[in-house]
């Protein structure tokens, strides 16, 4: 069993497919983040999904999906100021290396400035 | 060839009565190939197969799916071929984890009465074998047998 399954939580969603789940967050949550499978939360809960894994914020409550093999698909809701914290850190990390990446991409398409009128109509 | 190569088998939930028997049939052939095999599934469903084959004859290694998840995605273990067997969205979603986790070639093994459309929603890199089995493991073996490794 889960450390999440003893943790105080809410149950948003019972039994249903995994699509639904990602749904029922991207639509009930004031900011969502997408995670990879496998993203730890807590003390050792590695989220299942099927890309692109949905998670979500309200107010200080993490909404995610939780998998049973026989049971399907939960969407469960945990007051967590400090995995919130962590998500958000992660989204910034992400958008970091994606600017990095921008950025060098930018810079080898750029190439020098032309000093002319000339120079341009040659490009 | 394949001495000393690891293959995963994961179960999905135990209900439909082929998956148990398909999960023995494949593992006694992996091993007879020469592959080190490892089976996850739930409690219950590592249960059945315990009790299916009390002095470990066929299957040697089982391990608790969701624990097997955390020391994969913590590079503890990795395999080089994955069969998950699924008959519901809730084993297509832990398919799709390990696609995403794991760096062994992964085989779908999708069955069940909804075997056809639960296949074409396999939308993550998966190599499937389909075959709508439920009582008789015989479609899903002879599927099963056509796979080169």
């Amino acid at each position: 069993m889960s450390c999440v399954e003893q943790m105080k939580y809410k149950l948003h969603l019972e039994r249903t497919s995994f699509k639904e789940a990602r749904e029922y967050i991207e639509k009930n949550s004031d900011e969502v983040y997408y995670v990879d499978p496998g993203y730890k939360i807590f003390k050792d809960y590695y989220i299942i999904g099927v890309p692109p894994v949905a998670m979500g914020v309200r107010g200080t409550e993490m909404l995610f999906t939780y998998v049973k093999p026989c049971h399907g698909t939960f969407v469960m809701g945990i007051d967590s100021e400090e995995e919130i914290a962590r998500l958000r850190e992660n989204e910034n990390e992400k958008i970091k290396k994606s600017l990095k990446l921008g950025g060098l991409k930018g810079k080898a398409d750029s190439g020098p400035a032309p000093t002319s009128f000339a120079d341009m109509y040659k490009k | 060839m394949s001495e000393g190569k690891r293959a995963l088998l994961v179960m999905g939930c135990p209900e439909v009565p082929v998956q148990m028997s398909m999960v023995i049939y494949l593992t006694h052939k992996l091993k007879k190939s020469g592959w080190d095999v490892t089976v996850a599934g739930t409690d219950a469903a590592v249960k059945l197969l315990k009790v299916a084959d009390p002095e470990s004859y066929y299957v040697q290694k089982t391990v608790d799916l969701d624990e097997l998840i955390g020391d994969v995605v913590e590079k503890k273990i990795d395999f080089d071929v994955c069969f998950a067997f699924m008959h519901s969205d809730a084993g297509m979603t832990y398919a799709a984890t390990f696609s995403a986790i794991s760096k062994a070639r992964l085989f779908a093994v999708v069955f069940g009465k909804n075997a056809e459309a639960l296949g074409e929603s396999i939308d993550f890199p998966a190599e499937k074998i389909v075959a709508k089995a439920t009582h008789n493991p015989n479609p899903l073996k002879n599927k099963i047998d056509k796979v080169a490794l």
